[in-house]
């Protein structure tokens, strides 16, 4: 460059105003703060819950001293196994039960498929303790199954409390998941690879081993870890059902929270990130080799009728569906009953909240309003965030960072981001090579800001790659053009970028309220009295016996989150219909 | 190679070098375009043509050289300050805004008054044949109706350079012809610097000033569409553009006298291999369409007796594979086009002996070394 500067004396030289070039500079300052925005609320936090496990309770470094005690307390160490053990048979059904449902959708000619598939995506909008409210009445010991429908028939006992319990709550919760990865794994697969194989007398069975699972085996492994981990980390439906079963998402919550053992509750965190790191890379390589065979132009498949198959598909889809609606009317039902199951007059009794733990309405409301502000906040930085880091041509290594920033959050449960929060913001300050630094993040701590910004956290790499793919799909010479011009970057952003991708960032917030309503384990750790949430006080409810209004919460929950989600539709398709001029043919 | 037009220079590139890494994109590129001038840069993918196109534009940054525009080194100015107008392959058209607000686009930014943006963006839509489609979407116009709205998007602010990136490469191939003509009409209308990259050399040759062909992100020859055409400067360049016969055998004889096998041929135009010497090789070429044929030929110069081999049907013209016989060279084969008018009357058929002529000032002779066709 020194070279070009010399040649160039020769010619007119340049104002410092010409060379000067404000929007370039915005650009650079915004994607620093993103940067930097990243570190302090995804590492700098996990990094202090890691120092926190490796440290005594004075705050001395120790190594591994308590993880060593961890292993060596059975009564601790215990939990590990357990939760392997659910989470892999957790695993195992859910992902049979999704891919068959999915291949039913898929690659039968079975009726009524939308209607099926809206149903079984039901699980995503219910708190995992809802779930388990659920099975406490069908299965607990005044259980519709247990006592036959109130005698109607004979009953059967299940052990509900513990492995039982919680592998049914987690499989209806991850069996959605399971489903719509492996129904988009199906959807994507060539057709002319069925032709091919089918000109070449294949049969059906070696078809299936030859063309249908490899074509799906990305989708599969990935549904297979992301179930695992769901599983793994999840921290309400063991909560309800888990009886004296120790799993690690509940020691957590037992360390912390009633034993004040915060060490120990940092330890056990630790623990339960190793698998879920280890998830979280392999997800991640088969993602990038998913979006690959993507990539090669596929003819889609149309599927052929045939009636066996496809009455045995219809059976078992409806089945399943059948299932959750049982589930989830069960619940709806014992909300509504007076006293389970001894007076089954129906009214609104448990939904009056008064007199109950758990801050009633107040705490629903706080919960709206949370998810409110979570959707907002989090969709606009999000989006903010990926259209920089995707559309901007400078400082390509801050922008690789911010990307990697922004996968890394999901890795982390719940509960870790929770525990992290409250090492990170509840400290006074930290001494940093002999300085002391005041912590000027504390006084959010114990408000709502922690509460929005722990969700937006949680669920920010889902929300952050559904942008990265809608602003993929848009012409990066849209920018180009727009510079040439001389148009601002963020007057593009607003005028193109945004009503152009417009449903994927109605999708964003959708997902953020829905999840920011029924989670509990991040907000269970950083909730103060004085705002109750809604899924909280789910939990303290179930905790101090009131079942059926902690049930009523669960429905008030789930019916807020079904609601959004209608919502959702309608607009998205009114918006469609104005949007349908764009999209070419 | 041809001096640069006598225009004013509007544009300079001086010694541009891309580096991405280890791969070296562009290696000391250096042309100028006088203003109001068309020129083309001409080349197989990955030749380095669009990262010169965009060096010019501002949207990459060279490893060293500069662009000068007016005398003005704009090596450190943002794309925006640079007063260019670019087409992209892809257009780039803003889906969400109509054929009239995509024009618009540029100028709502000027703080100008809505009437005087109005009546530019009506002229422009004159100006490109869009009348009665201004509030169209872009995913309601045919491909060809969305070039020339980037086109005008491209001219609104009236820039003083004009880049096309594959500007016509997305459109059917009738398409294409047509709006050859109109872009290059319009470009001379508004007097716009232009540069075009393109692979598709029947664009260059019929749209542009001059050409710059490209390979291997080097500048191989800067010229007319004539003399890219009838003078190649490098086996790559004759290859490359139009159909080129290569006779690898040849040897010279003496001064202005190269032998295939015991053939002697007289060329005229031997200034590309001034330092080779007696006895050594050569690339000997000619062009198809430049062999004359006949069927009563006599002992002539430059004319040698063949067999036809095969013939292939091409519509207006034959292309004729010969064997050059008695040459003693192997299997030397020249293509030559002959008219279908010319065959039906000399009844050309297969395994027919004929006469060639192979004309002086048509043949083009080259060193072989380092010469690769392909490279």
């Amino acid at each position: 460059m020194a070279e070009t500067a010399l040649n160039s004396a020769a010619n007119q030289k340049l104002t410092l105003r010409q060379i000067f070039h404000g929007e370039l500079w915005l650009k650079r300052l915004i994607i620093l703060l993103m940067c930097i925005w990243l570190l302090v609320v995804v590492v700098a936090p996990i990094f202090q819950l890691l120092s926190k496990s490796l440290a005594d309770e004075d705050g001395n470094f120790v190594g591994l001293a308590n993880f060593v005690y961890y292993f060596q307390t059975p009564s601790l160490s215990h939990s590990l196994p357990n939760s392997i053990y659910v989470s892999l048979m957790t695993m195992v059904i859910s992902v049979s039960l999704g891919f068959l449902f999915a291949y039913g959708l898929t690659r039968t000619t079975i009726k009524g498929k939308g209607l099926l598939k809206g149903i079984a995506m039901m699980p995503l909008f219910a708190p995992t303790l809802a779930n388990g409210i659920a099975l406490i009445y069908l299965f607990g010991r005044k259980g519709l199954i247990t006592r036959g429908f109130f005698g109607t028939f004979p009953g059967i006992e299940f052990p509900l409390y513990g492995p039982f319990g919680i592998i049914f709550a987690e499989v209806v919760y991850t069996f959605p998941q399971a489903m719509l990865i492996l129904f988009i794994a199906l959807s994507i697969t060539d057709a002319r690879l069925y032709e091919a194989s089918d000109s070449l007398s294949a049969s059906k069975i070696k078809t299936f081993f030859t063309v249908t699972l490899p074509g799906i085996k990305y989708g599969l492994i990935s549904a297979l870890f992301i179930c695992f981990v769901l599983a793994f980390t999840d921290f309400g439906a063991p909560k309800v059902v888990g009886g004296n079963y120790n799993i690690l998402a509940t020691d957590i919550y037992k360390q912390v929270i009633g034993q004040q053992n915060f060490t120990m509750g940092a330890v056990v965190s630790v623990v339960l990130l190793i698998p879920t790191v280890i998830a979280f890379i392999v997800d991640r390589i088969v993602q990038r080799k998913q979006v690959a065979m993507i990539a090669a132009r596929s003819v889609p498949l149309v599927p052929k009728a045939n009636r066996i198959i496809d009455s045995l598909f219809q059976v078992f889809c409806i089945l399943i569906v059948l299932l959750i609606i049982g589930f989830y009317s069960t619940a709806v039902f014992a909300s509504l009953v007076k006293v389970w199951p001894y007076k089954l007059e129906l009214g609104f009794w448990h939904y009056n909240f008064t007199g109950m733990g758990g801050g009633g309405y107040a705490a629903f409301f706080n919960s709206i309003r949370m998810s409110l502000l979570s959707a907002v906040i989090g969709t606009a930085l999000i989006f903010g965030s990926a259209y920089l880091i995707e559309k901007v041509r400078e400082m390509k290594l801050m922008r690789q960072i911010g990307y990697f920033l922004s996968i890394i959050p999901l890795a982390l449960p719940g509960l870790v981001i929770g525990l992290a929060y409250i090492f990170f913001f509840n400290a006074r300050g930290w001494e940093i090579f002999g300085f002391y630094v005041p912590n000027v993040l504390n006084p959010i701590y114990g408000t709502m800001a922690i509460l929005v910004l722990s969700n937006i956290v949680h669920f920010y790499t889902v929300s952050f790659l559904t942008a990265t793919t809608a602003l993929k799909q848009m012409d990066i010479e849209f920018e180009h053009v727009s510079e040439s011009m001389g148009i601002p970057f963020y007057k593009t952003f607003t005028r193109v970028t945004v009503p152009v991708c417009l449903p994927a960032i109605l999708e964003i917030g959708m997902y953020f309220f829905v999840n920011s309503m029924a989670t509990v384990s991040a907000v269970i750790f950083l909730y103060s009295a004085d705002i109750p949430l809604a899924s909280v006080a789910v939990a303290n409810m179930d905790d101090a016996g009131d079942i059926a209004p902690a049930c009523a919460m669960s429905v008030l929950i789930i019916a807020t989150n079904i609601t959004v989600r209608l919502l959702y539709s309608l607009v998205t398709r009114k918006l469609k219909r104005r949007t349908q001029a764009w999209i070419s043919k | 190679m041809s001096k640069d037009s006598n225009q004013k220079t509007y544009l300079d590139v001086r010694n541009i070098t891309k580096d991405f890494g280890r791969f070296t994109a562009l290696r000391k590129i250096s042309f100028n375009a006088g203003a109001g001038e068309f020129i083309s840069i001409l080349g197989p993918s990955g030749c380095g043509k669009t990262t010169i196109l965009r060096i010019i534009a501002g949207l990459e940054t060279q490893t060293s050289g500069e662009v000068v525009i007016e005398n003005r080194e704009v090596s450190n100015l943002p794309v925006s300050k640079r007063n260019i107008g670019i087409v992209f392959q892809s257009y780039a058209l803003f889906p969400n805004l109509t054929a009239e607000q995509n024009i618009a686009y540029g100028l709502k930014n000027q703080r100008k008054n809505r009437n005087v943006i109005k009546e530019r963006v009506n002229e422009l839509i004159e100006l490109v044949g869009l009348a009665g489609m201004s509030h169209k979407y872009p995913a309601q116009l045919s491909g060809g109706q969305q070039q020339r709205v980037a086109l005008a998007r491209a001219m609104a602010l009236s820039p003083d350079l004009l880049l096309l990136d594959e500007p016509l490469s997305a459109l059917d191939a009738r398409v294409r012809v047509k709006l050859r003509t109109e872009v290059r009409e319009l470009q001379k209308r508004l007097g716009v610097t232009t540069i075009m990259v393109t692979h598709d050399q029947e664009e260059a040759l019929t749209m542009a000033d001059r050409i710059l062909v490209m390979n291997n992100g080097e500048l191989i020859q800067n010229g007319t569409p004539n003399e890219i055409y009838d003078k190649p400067a490098t086996p790559f360049v004759a290859d490359f553009i139009g159909s080129m016969n290569f006779l690898t055998s040849a040897e010279k004889k003496d001064k202005g006298v190269y032998s295939v096998g015991n053939h002697l041929f007289q060329v005229s135009d031997e200034k590309s291999v001034r330092n080779t010497k007696l006895g050594e090789k050569v690339l000997m070429a000619i062009r198809p369409e430049d062999i004359f044929v006949s069927t009563n030929g006599e002992q002539a110069t430059n004319e040698v007796v063949s067999r036809i081999r095969s013939m292939e049907y091409r519509g207006s013209v034959f292309r004729l594979v010969l064997d050059l016989i008695e040459s003693g060279s192997g299997d030397e084969i020249l293509e030559a086009d002959v008219s279908t008018e010319k065959v039906r009357r000399l009844d050309l058929k297969p395994d027919m002996k004929i006469s060639l002529k192979l004309p002086t000032e048509r043949i083009r002779v080259y060193s072989p070394k380092g010469s690769n066709i392909y490279d």
